[in-house]
Parts: structure tokens; C-alpha cells; sequence
């Protein structure tokens, strides 16, 4: 018997750029990442037609969850319409036939860089995050192998020294994005550079999340009702960013997280990150039927 | 545990530590590095609340014994046993990384001559007591900080400086912030690897000083390495010492420095006195 023989056939997942043996290699790796919740798992990260750093991590991922019925959305810390988002939603769009939508509800993936969408996202939906360093550890262990070992016996005293130093060096947590936090109470991850106003929202999500950073090679996920908890103390509580007041400029609305848009007299105006949840709510506002999904926050609060 | 006679004869026990188990057993320990021979088939014996104190000319192995005592590294043979309330006494060798590293963070202190193996250097000397009651699991702010204001308060280290970088801090100081570290979580044993080498001497003094109303105090298990005959006489219930990895003589500190039995040690007296 032939090897070619004990092996399914690769043709039918030949489509979406990556050839289909790259893609079974993802999944593999991703099913894995799903196993253990939060650890990091090595991959080979193919060459896709984007440099290193730009979200090619995502890219693959997505590329191998995606088919011609998917429905894909892209943001960039928030947008949907910046040029790198824009350019990777055509393009999964073109070498996979699946739809495109700047609606989160509409959205059977959604990719993003340093940003979860406001709207609550459901089970039927996965979040693929762009990771650019996917170690938590590298601030406080520069050589990876010893990293590793640390992440298998749960070592992460060092991590919370950080925290600790920060706390007397500022009166304060420093850390902005990127807040390591324990993934199912066991591995420490970092859920790549979204701000803290975004962490709770992993946090026994109904939706899986993917976090994958191409040019470190691995990839870690959250599957669907996993717990996500940011390190703190416990008489120090985990505080977001302080945008619950803020409202935005354009559209009105407040109670989410603010892109702060810096003013010639020396101020600052706001406008919502979520930048479709501000187009769907001025929509609405001219009397057009629009669909606001639930949010995670309501006003300014924390609910779900 | 009974006492070992062949290891700690009854004649040369003080007479407070006759009826105790000993706190650390370790026997037949050899390890070889290449084709030194580091340690032969050396036995140990330490009771609860004493100094042990080993001598021993340089590269005898005393460094390589502690660092085995602190589970830094595992002997070619031999094992170690602790006695410590609620464990069992199994070989501490067979116990995996992760077992060893919650052994000594919770049993175990350590101070090493350089302060650089045991301190973050660009770290607040807090933060470096506070690391270890973090890997203990403690996750209250408000306590990490009052505990290791204790810690360096009961080190003599001045509080007003708790939160300096020990890159900014004096030799004698860092030691402190050894100790205090070493001693946060009140541990069965405590390590000395030539903790005053290095300070002038009258910092020395004072660190020693700092030692010995720890171990009033606090009856604290200490072990002891000098190569300073001075600093063992004066803080060492008993006496080990070593020569190429061996033990050549051991024995109450009183009866050793004044009548060494091993030519060795009659060289190191004299040459001493
Ligand atoms: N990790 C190692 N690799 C190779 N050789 C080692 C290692 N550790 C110790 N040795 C060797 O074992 C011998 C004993 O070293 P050790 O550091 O224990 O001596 P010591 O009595 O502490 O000396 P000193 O007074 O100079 O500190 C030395 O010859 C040393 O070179
Ligand atoms: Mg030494």
C-alpha cells in the first residue's frame, strides 16, 4: 500500500492560497492549541504574499478556517477600513470565495489586529487575533528554551514581580495592552496587543479565539467558556482603561472603547474604536433599520 | 530518624541535641564533573536549631555540597533526606524540577557569597524578597509588602531603602537583602555559601552579628561555608571538614580547633592560630 494511499484526498481543500498539506498542518496545530487553552504551539508559517509583522500569523489561520460559505470580517484596532484591513479582507475573500462584511454580527470570522469588536460575539463565531509577540515571558526570561520550562511548571513568579515592581515604582499598573493573564487556570498567555478594556471580554466567551503571530511561529488559542483571568492582586483590582464617559464625536454614543484624536488647541476629541458600531449607530439615528447587537459593555459597565 | 553513629558519634554531640532527629541527613553523596572528583561518598548530618559549619581549602567541594543541600544539582550517587512536618522523608533527589524548586521555596533560604546569583540586581530588594513568597503563591500586594518589610527588618537592612535596586546598594546591604530574602517564608534550613566573603572586615562583623541574633532568636538550622576559620569558629556549633571532595574531619567546633585530629586540619589550625 502507498503512502498517498492511506492519506484523504488533498484536492478539496486546495483553495484559499495556502496549499492544502500547510493547512492540515494549522489545523493540527490548532486543534492542539484548543486542547491545552493558552499554550504556545510551534508552526511552520508559510510565506504569504505579506511581509513578516503585518498579520500574516492571523492571515494563516484564518486562511485555514476559512470556505466559500464564510462570512469574513477584518478590522484594525477597530476600523474596518484601513488599508492593511481592507487589503487582507479582499484578498481572503478572493482566494477563498467567502463573503465579505464590516458587520460583527454578520461575521462567521473575524480578524484583528489589537482590537475585540463591542458587539458580543456568539458561538457560531471565531476571533482570530494578529499576535506579534506571543510571550509573556520574554520580559522576564530572554532565552525561550528556559521560557518553555517555565511555562510547563507553572513558574511565573518573575511575571507577577513586574507587576509588583510597577505597583512601587508608579503607584500603579503599568501595563496598558498586552495584559498576561492565566488561561484556564493554568498557562499564562498574552492575548496580543488589545487594551485592557478588551481582556474580560475572552473571559468565558461564547466564541473561540485564535491567536497566532507569523513571524515567532505560534500560535495559542481560547476556546469557547475558558476562563481568562488577568494577573492581579488580590487587593489591587484589575481596572480598564477609563473611556466609560467618554462619548464619541461623530456618532454620539459613549460607554466603549475611544480612539483619542488629538486637537490643534491642545485637547482631544474621541471617536468609538468599534468603527462599524459607530457607522451602524448613525444609521440608525437617520431612521434606517439597523441591527445593533448586545455589547459587552453597557453603559460603560461590564456585563456580560 | 535515629542518629547515625558512624556519621555523628554520641561523644561529639553537644549535649542539647542528643535525643533530637536530625533535621538533614545525606549520605553517600559522590559527584564527579568531567574527571574531577567534586564529592566522595561524603555523609551529612544536620540537627535542628544548630550552625554546621564546613571548612575546607578552595575547590574541596564545599560549594558543589550546598548547592546539593539547595537542590541546585543531583550527586552521581547518595541521597537526602529532610525531616520536615507533614512530608515524607523520600530522597529529595528523586523529586522532579518543579517539586524542588516548591521544596526551596519553602523550606530552603540560601545566601551565596555573590550577590549576584541570588538577586534580581535591577529589581527593587523588595521585589527580591517579594519574589519568593510570589512563587509561595502569595497574591496580596498589601501583604508581599509588609512581609518583606519583616524579612529585611529582621536582616538589620535599613527600611528606608527597602525599595533601592541592589546594583545601588553596598556589598553588606545586598548580603542583607540575601538574607532576607532567604528568610522570608521562615525556612527549616538556612545555606551560607561564604555569605561575608568579599566585605571588609568590620561589615563582616556586623553581618555575622546579624546571623547569630537570627539564629538566637529564631533556633534557624543553619549550614555555614567558609574557608574563613574565624568566622566558622565563631558561629559553628560543629565542624565539617573537607579536603578534594572529602570529608576528613568532623566534630563539635571546641574540640576541632582545639585538638584537630587529621594532619589536615592540624595544618589549617596552626596556620590559622
Ligand atoms: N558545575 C561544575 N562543572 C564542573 N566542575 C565543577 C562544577 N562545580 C564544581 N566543580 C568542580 O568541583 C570542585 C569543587 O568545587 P566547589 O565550588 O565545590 O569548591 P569550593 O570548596 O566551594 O571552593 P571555593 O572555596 O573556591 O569556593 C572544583 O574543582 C570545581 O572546579
Ligand atoms: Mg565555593
Amino acid at each position: 500500500m502507498s503512502l498517498s494511499a492511506l492519506t484523504k484526498p488533498w484536492a478539496a481543500t486546495s483553495y484559499g492560497f495556502l496549499d492544502a498539506s500547510a493547512k492540515r498542518e494549522l489545523r493540527r496545530k490548532m486543534l492542539k492549541a484548543i486542547a491545552v487553552p493558552g499554550c504556545q504551539m510551534p508552526y511552520a508559517s508559510r510565506e504569504v504574499p505579506m511581509a513578516r509583522g503585518w498579520g500574516t500569523g492571523g492571515l494563516q489561520v484564518t486562511l485555514t478556517l476559512v470556505n466559500p460559505a464564510s462570512t469574513i470580517k477584518v478590522i484594525d484596532q477597530g476600523a474596518d477600513d484601513g488599508v492593511n484591513a481592507a487589503s487582507i479582507r479582499r484578498f481572503i475573500s478572493r482566494v477563498s470565495g467567502a463573503t465579505e462584511t464590516w458587520d460583527t454580527l454578520g461575521a462567521s470570522i473575524i480578524q484583528s489586529r489589537h482590537r475585540v469588536p463591542e458587539e458580543t460575539l456568539g458561538a457560531d463565531q471565531i476571533l482570530v487575533l494578529q499576535v506579534p509577540n506571543p510571550e509573556p515571558l520574554r520580559g522576564v526570561e530572554p532565552n525561550m528554551s528556559i521560557a518553555r520550562q517555565m511555562h510547563a511548571d507553572a513558574d511565573y513568579g518573575r511575571l507577577w514581580l513586574t507587576l509588583y515592581e510597577q505597583i512601587v515604582r508608579k503607584g500603579r499598573i503599568m501595563q496598558g495592552a498586552a495584559y498576561p493573564s492565566l488561561v484556564n487556570g493554568r498557562h499564562v498567555m498574552t492575548p496580543s496587543p488589545i487594551p485592557r478594556w478588551d481582556v474580560p471580554k475572552l473571559h468565558m466567551a461564547k466564541h473561540l479565539t485564535f491567536l497566532s503571530a507569523g513571524r515567532e511561529k505560534r500560535l495559542h488559542a481560547v476556546p469557547p467558556y475558558t476562563r481568562v483571568e488577568p494577573l492581579v492582586f488580590s487587593d489591587r483590582p484589575y481596572r480598564v482603561e477609563d473611556h466609560a464617559d467618554l462619548v464619541c464625536r461623530r456618532s454620539g454614543i459613549s460607554g466603549y472603547f475611544m480612539n483619542e484624536i488629538p486637537q490643534d488647541h491642545g485637547g482631544s476629541a474621541f471617536e468609538v474604536s468599534d468603527s462599524n458600531l459607530g457607522i451602524k449607530a448613525i444609521r440608525r439615528a437617520e431612521g434606517e433599520p439597523v441591527e445593533i447587537g448586545a455589547t459587552w459593555y453597557q453603559d460603560g459597565e461590564f456585563s456580560a | 530518624m535515629s542518629i547515625d553513629m558512624t556519621s555523628a558519634p554520641a561523644a561529639l554531640l553537644p549535649p542539647q541535641l542528643m535525643r533530637t532527629e536530625a533535621l538533614l541527613t545525606m549520605s553517600g553523596l559522590s559527584k564527579t564533573y568531567g574527571s574531577v572528583r567534586a564529592l566522595r561518598n561524603v555523609d551529612v548530618t544536620v540537627y535542628p536549631g544548630e550552625v554546621m559549619g564546613i571548612v575546607g581549602e578552595s575547590g574541596s567541594g564545599k560549594s558543589t555540597l550546598l548547592r546539593m543541600m539547595n537542590l541546585e544539582d543531583t550527586p552521581d550517587q547518595g541521597d537526602y533526606r529532610l525531616q520536615l512536618p507533614g512530608k515524607d522523608d523520600d530522597n529529595l533527589f528523586a523529586l522532579d524540577r518543579y517539586q524542588r524548586r516548591m521544596l526551596c521555596a519553602h523550606h530552603i533560604g540560601i545566601v551565596y557569597q555573590n550577590p549576584h546569583q541570588g538577586l534580581l540586581m535591577r529589581h527593587s530588594s523588595s521585589g527580591n524578597v517579594a519574589e519568593r513568597l510570589l512563587i509561595a503563591g502569595e497574591r496580596s500586594f498589601d501583604v508581599l509588602r509588609s512581609k518583606a518589610r519583616d524579612a529585611l527588618d529582621a536582616s538589620e537592612f535599613p527600611l528606608a531603602r527597602m525599595d533601592a535596586r541592589p546594583a545601588e546598594l553596598s556589598g553588606g546591604m545586598q548580603q542583607r537583602v540575601q538574607l532576607a530574602k532567604a528568610i522570608a517564608l521562615e525556612p527549616a534550613l538556612l545555606l551560607l555559601d561564604e555569605p561575608t566573603t568579599g566585605l571588609d572586615v568590620s561589615v563582616q562583623a556586623l553581618v555575622l552579628d546579624t546571623l547569630k541574633r537570627l539564629q538566637r532568636d529564631r533556633r534557624i538550622t543553619m549550614v555555614l561555608v567558609s574557608h574563613d576559620l574565624g568566622v566558622i569558629r565563631t558561629m559553628a556549633d560543629r565542624v565539617l571538614v573537607m579536603r578534594h571532595g572529602e570529608v576528613v574531619e568532623r566534630g563539635l567546633a571546641d574540640q576541632v580547633f582545639q585538638d584537630p585530629q587529621h594532619p589536615y586540619t592540624q595544618q589549617l589550625v596552626h596556620a590559622k592560630l
